[in-house]
């Protein structure tokens, strides 16, 4: 690890600003994955917590949005911010996949302004970067970030039509439709970074109920070249799946809370330099770790028996 | 089931065998168990046929399909016979023509179904399985596998559940 100084304090900024990337896991868990008939009510709870899937740190605040089977724009209903968890409704009504996703975009970095350098201020994005930055200001160091979490909900059989990628971010193609998941067949998946296949990136698999186990059973996967990965599941159940790069915590001791099982070790030194702003200078003229843009992409998967 | 279905294309399993429709007839003996529990509701139960390489063929499904409730109630839990569901359920609209049936209590259960009518084709020789699916709500789960081959002229075979369902035959004769 190459930090200086200046990073450490600026990762528990982004911390704040992007939890799903460092401190904590973020999760949605709705009702039902798979539901039948015309006219259906799907509940689902998002929260930030360690333990899978247990409301008892923070809820996710975001609202999000919902894409129909049809494309158009689903209405979160009865959305409720309480101390541990938020919860809402999806009210049904065609027949096909929904999207429900929180997306995250924000511009994070550093400037150097009278010889002393300052984060840019929570909330930057890259419409309002140009106004974040003071006039005067020297060695800006900027980076995006973009995190994605998303669930996906079938009324009927399952279509492919939300599917339909930005080019932003980490994104998923299914391969395996992920409301066709059973536990004797593997779940393909192709992750897209930006639009083009995500070669190389770390996809972390755990399945739900930890606290009622000792080991935490992690998978942790690399994409191929083709970004495409192939998960075997265990019990049938909700997995949490967590894809960016490097894996979960990047930053390494200090970011998060303690890991209940051995870190990808190989993982983290070995996380791609992002970006061309690798600025030479920290104080004293010494190099200072590049500001990487972090990307990262979470599901909830239910896996079901056969 | 390794082979993956996207739809529901009628008569893919007896397409092929000119001349074999409406002499078979299919004689199916189901039986659904007595349980002693504290709260019983008569089962879900689907009936399918798969064969290697064909769409899959729903025969019957029983189900709560005239709805007491405002929500619709009877499909709503259709999935919980998940295998099915996925299989071949998901791709139907409900009520679906000639295979829909209301739930049935325990004993056994006799349907006669012709080839090329209602739910079954007629049918080209070959390896099938036909596979009944019970869910019962605040209960268990099963699915009864029967295989068979019908060269055919006639065949008889059976398979038996443990929990939520009892003996299961199928006998065709043309």
């Amino acid at each position: 690890m190459n930090f200086r100084k200046p990073l450490l304090a600026a990762a528990a900024v982004i911390a704040i600003a992007a939890p799903a990337a460092i401190a904590h896991r973020q999760w949605m868990l709705p009702s039902s994955t798979t539901v039948s008939g015309t006219d259906n009510w799907v509940t689902v709870d998002a929260a930030v917590s360690n333990d899978l899937f247990f409301f008892d740190h923070q809820p996710m605040r975001a609202v999000p949005v919902v894409t129909q089977p049809d494309g158009t724009e689903g209405k979160v209903e009865n959305h409720n911010v309480g101390k541990f968890r938020a919860t809402f409704d999806l009210h049904l009504t065609q027949q096909g996949t929904y999207k429900v996703a929180v997306v995250n975009e924000g511009v994070f970095g550093s400037y150097v302004l009278n010889g002393e350098r300052k984060m840019l201020p929570r909330g930057t994005n890259t419409a309002n970067l140009a106004a974040a930055i003071p006039a005067g200001a020297t060695d800006v160091q900027t980076a995006e970030n973009v995190s994605r979490n998303e669930i996906f909900i079938t009324q009927g059989a399952p279509t492919n039509t939300v599917f339909k990628t930005s080019g932003k971010g980490i994104e998923l193609v299914p391969v395996t439709h992920p409301n066709d998941l059973v536990t004797n067949e593997p779940g393909n998946f192709q992750f897209l970074k930006n639009g083009k296949p995500g070669a190389g990136l770390t996809v972390t698999v755990i399945p739900g109920g930890i606290r009622y186990r000792d080991a935490l059973h992690e998978q942790i996967l690399k994409t191929d070249a083709e970004g495409k990965v192939s998960i075997k599941w265990g019990q049938p159940g909700m997995y949490w799946v967590m894809v960016n790069e490097g894996g979960e915590r990047p930053e390494g001791p200090g970011a998060g809370g303690p890991r209940p099982q051995g870190a990808p070790g190989g993982g983290q030194g070995a996380a791609p330099a992002g970006g061309p702003q690798a600025g030479p200078g920290g104080p004293g003229g010494r190099p200072m770790g590049p500001v990487r843009a972090r990307v990262s992409y979470v599901t909830t998967l239910e896996v079901l028996a056969p | 089931m390794q082979y993956r279905i996207t739809g529901l294309t009628l008569a893919a399993i007896g397409a092929g065998l000119p001349g074999a429709a409406g002499a078979q007839t299919l004689d199916l003996s189901v039986t659904i168990p007595q349980l002693r529990v504290a709260e019983y509701h008569k089962p879900y139960v689907a009936i399918w046929l798969e064969k290697e390489g064909a769409a899959p063929r729903t025969l019957q499904v029983w189900y709560d399909f005239d709805g007491r409730s405002a929500e619709g109630a009877g499909t709503k839990w259709l999935r919980d016979m998940r295998q099915w569901w996925r299989v071949v359920g998901r791709g139907m609209t409900f009520p679906a023509d000639g295979v829909t049936g209301a739930t049935k209590g325990a004993g056994t259960h006799k349907i006669a179904l012709a080839g090329g009518k209602g739910g079954l084709p007629a049918l080209a020789p070959g390896n099938y399985k036909l596979l009944v699916e019970a869910a019962r709500e605040v209960g268990g789960r099963e699915v009864v596998t029967v295989p068979f081959t019908w060269n055919g002229k006639a065949v008889t075979a059976s398979a038996k559940g443990a929990s939520e369902l009892g003996a299961v035959t199928v006998s065709i004769k043309r």
